[in-house]
């Protein structure tokens, strides 16, 4: 056997699998069954890591989750390097490789540890107070110095390739926990029929059980009982079980995350699969049964690795079969420690000292070690302990009646330390679901309070200490949550004999002599927490813990102040003169562990990550060399360039081709809604500033709709298809909001209305021909309808048939020119567009994209809303107030724009801006002056919203709102450009054709 | 004059994982109105409209999708709808409504087998265990970052109803999602 802390025999462990890992390259074995902490206990390895601030050598602490020194990496490859993993959490494969952290060059000799040295300057609140001068500094120096030295672990270097999977569930009982409480709840739960999901964080379920040994449950040692209760509980169809799955955050309306570690514990070849699952589960009840965390004693050198907890050092015994060293000093808080001393001592390790340093030190559990012939000084405390990189001895003095210190320290030699002040229930589910804990004087510690969500705490996390207390309280837990989610059960009972410990515990400093100094006796292990600091934090004046725990950063690391908390309250109590209750305890977030950026992004990654809208007639887009944009989800074609052409040579081609011969644009992102009803005039009239009523079948209008602001929202062409039918355009990013606030109107304002709203965007294809040949080229096309601008003229509505399908035909223009938009119904899109395209080609038809459009209207001043508007433009602002219907006695927006403010003279106004340079093209938002050279800040005016260079005006052009802007045409103002302010003319905001003869053509 | 070849419905390519299927190729009409609307509407059809909330109703060619108080959504065999408008118009004359031909809106996918329930979790936070949401449910909800209609057509079986332009999206999230079962 090579590890040589090994036992003969016993333990959860496979001792017949050997497996091969290296830690920092030194290659050592394990077997099946081992965490990576216990493998390397067991070969006599106890430093781990190296301290965040101080870079003190660090020994494993724990034996689970709560672990704060062991922080390891995994490394599989340079993409599978996972940081900051808790080594008490790693499970063993073969092969594995870790490293520690936060080390240079090596853990044994850290360069860093000289921070030590610095320690008097790295007090509690050191940033506040030593980096402060000269301010520059920080920047350069003191910041980059304290990353590099602080920090824990490294990001991996390159693309996570592995897959992780997302999932929602719900049950009717989710239990949190499988220690004997939780399997009681458990199966209790599931004797009524209701949908069960029980989960652990660890490896195994059985919780404490994995632990306990010489306790019976019904009759039966703890670990056939915990096989048989598994057994059953797998063999159910109402209950699913989730090992190695943390329930890590409480959300609202018991909306639980659990993250469950899917091939973790794989060797690399195996690890295949989905790596980690994200579960999203709704259950209608949860018992929580979370159990208790170990708490540490404190006093001087405690951090010194080779001292760890005694509760800890019994997993690792029992569940193991690893012995934390020969010759074991016992420091015992509370009647529990002695479980530890009584199995050591089972198991032929010398008890170097057994020391307890209760005032008055009783229990069950230290009669019983005292019956086994083990010796106990009572009244002891801690005063150091000696030794490097592994604790070497252990100083005790005892205590004198009156609490002092007393006596000459007693250094005895040792080769670990094992301690416990007693347990601290894990409230941490509890208070995330904004439950508030209460302190509990019997008990010394907080429990959880009043239920705020569908939850229950049982066990040893609300303080049922004990495996008969837990089983039944767990019984009770699993029988309330299936009943109060609907299912009729009684608690089923366990016979459980066990010796239980009795409750009193330790928390806070332990007494030292006065001449102690209390800098090297840790509060909080991860963040580098001293008695010192707390006490420090105290003397300046704090007295809120949560102001302590932010000056201190105690309890603020990854590990949530598992082991610290309650310390750290204990020794601030002391400090403050003050009792626990009245010191509340800090807001517990989460994650209880932490989870990975791969499972919370699950599978929402790359394409997945939102969806991504096509419309019909993309692939042909695509075909043709389309460069897209994103516009909201869609991806729409901004332009198409030739060989060799960039966006500005090939935006004026495109802007060109539909001036003088025909474009074809895909106009079917346009958010499209159907209006039907005996009412829907009613409706638009109220909803849109424009008047409907009036508007001929067949006949379209621009249409302007308002927030109940007075404030453009949206815009569109509606075409009135028949008396009691519209088809109405949105913009494209409007599409779903404009639907919504149609809906929300008809439901909350004018439930009376008989008129419907339904979505047709995706219904319809929309080819747009716009140019001076759209007519010549259609014409060919379409069946047995007149185009002619007598029979079709502008702003018209027809139902057609082209090329064998229906179409709602348009004659409508955004760019200026003659044009029609072919609606089509989506799946023939791209049938008709090739038609359409195949026959425009002898006229000159080229495709055009977003650019080129937004150039066309911007020649012609239509606006954008978005671009033009922001939230704060009325109609009158940009040059449309003429569509308001003025003797409608109401509409969207209509009280508000009767406000003096709306029609205020001096509102930014949309006018038409051209550089005195014909070549230079203005930035989209650049400011508008009045006059030039104005010191910081200027008065600015207004602003650029959309800005071009015009093929068809040889020159570049910009539409702007300018405070009175209608009054200042032919004005010179300046745009204030990074280069300088620049002379700009104002113009009126129509740049070509201001007659608009071509439209009518 | 144009070819007048009949131009035939673009149709999507056939999903990757086994689990999952294109609908076949159908008409849809999105009905609005009152409860007298819908009744003379089922009379239409020969069949009652699901009067009960997110409940499906199925004959040989059409299925009646509860969407809500006042809103159906009938599938109906590719073609169908011109002829289904022109009897519905005709069976609701006087009875204020809404009926819009939405057939190519909007998609179906068919996600089948033991692991349907499960691929659908990915995206969809409804109880989808038959005992909440039995065979003939059906209701518009989320699936993930976009909306869907799912319908339960069997034990094992489901019917997903998309937009066209999100069915990509939906696809692709469910055959992610079926990688956990097909390794």
């Amino acid at each position: 056997m090579s590890a040589p802390y090994r036992t003969e025999a016993g333990g959860r462990i496979d001792r017949s699998r050997t497996l091969n890992f290296t830690f920092d390259g030194a290659r050592m074995q394990g077997v099946q069954g081992d965490t990576l902490a216990s493998a390397l206990l067991a070969n006599g390895v106890h430093l781990m890591g190296r301290s965040f601030k101080y870079h003190r050598p660090r020994g494993v602490l724990s034996a689970g989750s709560d672990e704060p020194n062991a922080l390891v990496a995994v490394r599989r490859d340079d993409a599978r390097y996972t940081p900051n993993l808790r080594a008490t959490e790693v499970e063993l494969y073969e092969g594995l490789q870790a490293e520690s952290q936060n080390r240079w060059p090596s853990l044994r000799l850290d360069v860093g540890a000289s921070a030590r040295l610095l320690a008097p300057f790295l007090a509690a609140g050191f940033y506040y107070k030593t980096f402060m001068w000269p301010r520059k500094a920080w920047d350069r120096f003191y910041e980059p110095f304290i990353r590099a030295a602080a920090g824990l672990g490294k990001a991996p270097t390159q693309a996570d390739p592995d897959r992780y999977a997302s999932r929602y569930a719900h049950c009717d009982v989710l239990v949190i926990g499988s220690g004997p409480a939780g399997l009681a709840a458990a199966l209790t739960a599931a004797a009524s029929g209701a949908r069960v999901m029980l989960c652990d964080e660890q490896a195994e379920l059985g919780g404490s059980l994995l632990t306990d040994q010489g306790a019976l449950i019904d009759g039966q040692p703890t670990h056939a009982w915990l096989a048989d209760a598994l057994s059953t509980l797998a063999a159910l169809p109402n209950v699913t079980l989730l090992p190695r799955t943390a329930a890590f955050g409480y959300f609202a309306h018991n909306l639980i995350g659990l993250n469950q570690r899917l091939t973790e514990h794989l060797p690399t070849a195996q690890a295949t699969g989905v790596r980690e699952r994200m579960w999203s589960v709704r259950a209608t009840e949860v018992a929580i049964c979370a159990g208790a965390l170990e708490r540490p004693l404190v006093f001087p050198g405690n951090d010194r690795p080779g001292v760890l907890l005694a509760g800890a050092a019994r997993t690792y015994l029992n569940r193991y079969g690893v012995t934390p060293g020969r010759r074991v000093a016992i420091v015992a808080g509370c009647d529990g420690a002695y479980r530890t001393a009584l199995d050591l001592h089972a198991a032929g390790v010398t008890l170097a000292v057994i020391a307890d340093v209760r005032p008055a030190a009783d229990g069950p559990l230290l009669r019983a070690a005292r019956a086994a012939g083990l010796i106990v000084r009572a009244g002891m405390t801690v005063t150091g302990t000696g030794g490097a990189r592994r604790v070497t001895s252990v100083s005790l003095a005892p205590v004198r009646a009156d609490g002092s210190v007393g006596g000459v320290s007693e250094t005895i030699p040792c080769d670990a330390v094992l301690m416990s002040g007693g347990y601290t229930p894990s409230v941490h589910l509890f208070s995330q679901s904004r439950g508030k804990v209460v302190w509990d004087d019997a008990l010394k510690t907080y429990v959880p309070g009043a239920s705020v969500e569908r939850e229950r705490s049982a066990g040893a996390c609300r303080g049922s200490f004990g495996l008969a207390a837990a089983l039944a309280d767990g019984a009770n837990a699993g029988a309330e949550a299936a009943r109060a989610a609907g299912f009729d059960v009684a608690p089923k009972t366990f016979a459980a004999e066990a010796t239980e410990a009795s409750a009193d515990s330790v928390i806070g400093a332990l007494p030292q002599p006065a001449s102690t100094k209390t800098g090297e006796a840790f509060v909080d292990w991860q963040n580098d927490v001293t008695v010192k600091d707390l006490h420090l934090a105290a003397r300046e004046g704090f007295r809120s813990i949560e102001h302590i725990k932010r000056y201190t950063t105690t309890g603020m690391a990854t590990d949530q102040g598992k082991t610290s908390n309650l310390n750290a309250l204990g020794v601030v109590s002391h400090a403050l003169g003050a009792p626990m209750a009245e010191i509340g305890l800090t807001t517990f977030r989460m994650p209880y562990t932490p989870v990975t950026f791969g499972s919370l992004a699950g599978v929402s990654r790359g394409d997945l990550f939102e969806p991504v809208r096509a419309t019909a007639i993309h692939d042909w887009a695509v075909e043709h060399g389309a460069v897209f944009e994103d516009v909201g989800a869609w991806k729409r074609a901004r332009y198409f360039p030739k060989a060799g052409e960039d966006m500005h040579a090939a935006v004026a081609r495109e802007c060109l081709a539909v001036r003088s011969a025909c474009g074809i644009f895909d106009a079917s992102t346009l958010g499209k809604i159907e209006l039907i009803g005996p009412d829907a005039a009613v409706f638009m009239n109220r909803m849109y500033v424009n008047a409907w009523t009036k508007l001929s079948v067949g006949k379209c209008r621009y249409g302007l709709l308002l927030g109940e602001d007075g404030f453009i929202v949206d815009d569109g062409v509606v075409g009135r298809i028949a008396e009691d039918r519209f088809h109405i355009t949105t913009t494209t990013g409007g599409a779903a909001r404009v639907l919504a606030k149609m809906e929300d109107y008809l439901q909350t304002e004018w439930p009376e209305l008989k008129v419907w709203a339904t979505s047709t965007t995706e219904q319809w294809a929309v080819i747009a021909l716009q140019g001076p040949k759209a007519r010549l080229i259609l014409e060919g096309l379409v069946e047995s309808v007149d185009l002619s601008p007598e029979a079709l003229p502008h702003m018209s509505v027809v139902e057609a048939r082209i090329c064998g399908v229906t179409t709602r035909l348009f004659r409508v223009s955004f760019s200026g020119e003659l044009g029609f938009e072919v609606n089509v119904p989506a799946e023939y899109g791209r049938a008709v567009w090739e038609a359409i395209w195949a026959a425009g080609r002898p006229h000159g038809l080229l495709p055009y994209g977003t650019e080129a459009m937004h150039v066309l209207r911007a020649e012609k001043g239509f606006i954008i809303v978005g671009q033009e508007t922001d939230g704060t433009v009325t109609p009158d602002d940009v040059g449309l107030g003429w569509a308001i219907g003025k003797a409608k006695p109401d509409f969207v927006g209509k009280r508000s724009l009767a406000r003096p403010a709306m029609s205020a003279p001096n509102r930014k106004q949309l006018v038409g801006i051209f550089t005195d340079d014909p070549a230079l093209v203005l930035e989209d938002g650049v400011q508008i002056v009045a006059a030039p050279g104005q010191p910081t800040p200027k008065r600015l005016i207004g602003h650029i919203t959309s800005s071009y260079p015009s093929a068809a005006l040889g020159r570049s052009l910009a539409l702007a709102l300018v405070q009175g802007g209608r009054a200042r045409m032919g004005e010179t103002l300046y745009a204030a450009t990074a280069e300088g302010d620049v002379p700009v003319r104002v113009t009126a905001p129509v740049f070509y054709d201001p007659d608009g003869a071509r439209v009518n053509g | 004059m144009a070819d007048l070849t009949p131009l035939t419905r673009a149709a999507p390519p056939a999903p990757k994982s086994p689990c999952l299927t294109n609908a076949p190729t159908a008409d849809r009409l999105l009905l609005r109105g009152d409860r007298e609307v819908m009744a003379a509407a089922g009379a239409a059809f020969g069949l009652t409209l699901p009067t009960l909330a997110c409940r499906a109703v199925a004959v040989a060619d059409v299925a009646a999708l509860w969407l809500g108080p006042d809103e159906e959504l009938l599938i109906l065999a590719d073609g169908a709808a011109p002829a289904a408008m022109v009897r519905l118009a005709n069976a609701l004359i006087g009875q204020p409504h809404s009926l819009v031909d939405i057939s190519h809106r909007q998609t179906g996918l068919g996600i089948s087998g033991p692991h349907a329930e499960a691929m659908l979790a990915v995206g969809c936070p409804l109880d989808l265990h038959l005992s909440k949401f039995p065979i003939g449910m059906n209701t518009r909800t989320v699936f993930a970052k976009t909306e869907i209609v799912l319908w339960r057509t069997g034990p094992d079986a489901f019917r997903i109803e998309v937009w066209r332009s999100f069915r990509a999206y939906v696809l692709g999230l469910l055959e992610e999602a079926s990688h956990e079962f097909t390794p």
